[in-house]
């Protein structure tokens, strides 16, 4: 459908003008609200969505470059597609337009049929606009999509202070030999539906599943104030989410599931590795493969939450924590002290 | 009616892209409008405000040509253009001549809407 109905505003002082834009874009099967000027087309969009902004430029108390200049500052705004219509005369106020951000310009008295093809063709790039970001949406997480938006894509990474953690299930493999093919993709589903609502709820970022686990960090791309306890906090949501769903009813007779989780804080090499065809936010470094040989250490200590030094001290007392003694990893020259949280 | 008041292809062309009855309701609000911005031009013009003064002086041009009143669009144009003049005196005979324009271009589009 190339011409679907839409919701359009128009913004534009002066009277005549908005109620012929109006009629015709109605006449054009959309609909239309009106603003007669720049600040009361901003509210309006920062109330309700709209899929195409048409724009005067002569407005008393806020004009039309003003408007996209505050449309090009907001990240949720910046994609809407906005036409000019105006009657200021000259090449130039064309270009400072186009400059600052507008999609088209259309030259009053409106051609219908221009208006038309414009309106179209604007609505088209929203749509795919909007398909890409989805995509973005649904392969990364929020906060790499708005990262993205903010900065633009580029691999490369910077250093910034981060919490990591590493995840996964006990026994998975064997667990899912005895199951069904349906019933173990249900089952990850399940698991990770739990996992993510506790891991951003706490303001952690997963930015790896693998099978049946996932690496979580906290602190990257958007720094978070507390990062360490965030990451313990939702460890620990994550460790009852998963004791609730064993007790479901529908769970009875079935194996219990159980996880590990590693976590540990310090410098991580943060950004975009990969192509530039197909590239992935992730975060790596000495803290990275800290923190997934403490959730691999789990199995060999039996506790279900190892966190590491740096990660215990920014702690503090409010934590209960044992310490399990220095452990060499595989691949470490240095022992490392190892805490387990809980039970 | 002056011929040369209203080109009636353009109105016309209005008539049939936005339908003759809505044309009708849309001169009804020009005609309500516009002796506000005529107004404006002469409270610019006194307060020497030159950014009012083009503003106004745009928005009726804008009008004017929608609606096929050409002659009066191209005096509002010179307006919107030039500002202010240095002289008010000059300001006044324009903004005279201006009123006159639409006084013809108001009767011509009350005939056009009841026709």
């Amino acid at each position: 459908m190339a011409n679907a109905p839409a919701r359009l505003l128009v913004a534009d002082d002066n009277k005549v003008n908005r109620l012929l834009l109006q009629r015709s874009l109605q006449l054009q099967g959309h609909q239309v609200a009106l603003a007669e000027n720049g600040r009361v087309a901003l509210e309006m969009l920062a109330r309700e969505p709209f899929d195409v902004l048409l724009l005067d430029i002569a407005m008393p108390e806020m004009d039309g470059f003003q408007v996209l200049e505050h449309l090009a500052k907001d990240l949720r705004l910046r994609d809407l597609p906005v036409i000019v219509t105006s009657a200021v005369e000259g090449m130039d106020s064309v270009v400072r337009c186009i400059e600052c951000g507008a999609e088209d310009y259309l030259t009053k008295p409106v051609n219908p049929v221009l208006l038309k093809a414009r309106i179209g063709a604007s609505l088209e790039k929203k749509r795919l606009r909007d398909q890409q970001k989805e995509l973005v949406r649904r392969f990364a997480t929020r906060e790499v999509a708005e990262d993205l938006d903010a900065s633009g894509f580029a691999l490369g990474g910077h250093r910034v202070d981060a919490t990591v953690m590493f995840s996964d299930i006990r026994g998975f493999t064997a667990m899912s030999e005895l199951l069904p093919p349906e019933e173990t993709i249900e089952l990850l589903n399940t698991y990770y539906t739990l996992m993510f609502d506790a891991i951003t709820g706490q303001g952690g970022v997963v930015n790896q599943m693998i099978g049946d686990g996932l690496m979580a960090i906290f602190g990257a791309p958007l720094p978070l104030p507390d990062a360490c306890s965030s990451a313990v906090r939702a460890a620990q949501e994550m460790l009852e989410m998963v004791e609730l769903f064993n007790r479901e009813p529908d769970r009875a007779g079935k194996p219990a599931i159980r996880i590990g989780i590693g976590i540990a804080s310090g410098s991580v090499i943060a950004g975009y590795t990969g192509t530039d065809q197909r590239a992935t936010y992730t975060c790596v470094g000495d803290t990275v493969n800290l923190a997934a040989r403490l959730e691999a250490h789990t199995k060999v200590a039996d506790r279900a939450l190892l966190i590491d030094g740096a990660t215990r001290a920014a702690l503090g007392d409010a934590c209960v924590a044992q310490a399990l003694g220095p452990v060499t990893f595989k691949g470490k020259t240095d022992a490392v002290e190892v805490f387990a949280v809980g039970a | 009616m002056n011929p040369s008041v209203i080109d009636t292809a353009v109105f016309a062309e209005l008539q049939e892209a936005a339908g003759a009855e809505f044309v009708a309701e849309l001169v009804g609000t020009f005609l309500d409008e516009a002796p506000g911005m005529l107004a404006e031009l002469r409270g610019a013009r006194a307060a020497g405000d030159g950014e009012r003064f083009r503003r106004a002086a745009h928005s009726l041009k804008s009008n004017s040509h929608t609606f096929g009143a050409q002659a009066l669009g191209a005096q509002a144009r010179e307006l919107e253009l030039r500002g202010l003049a240095a002289d008010a005196a000059q300001d006044a005979a324009a903004l005279d001549a201006l009123e006159a324009a639409y006084a013809q271009v108001a009767a011509a589009l009350e005939e056009l809407r009841h026709g």
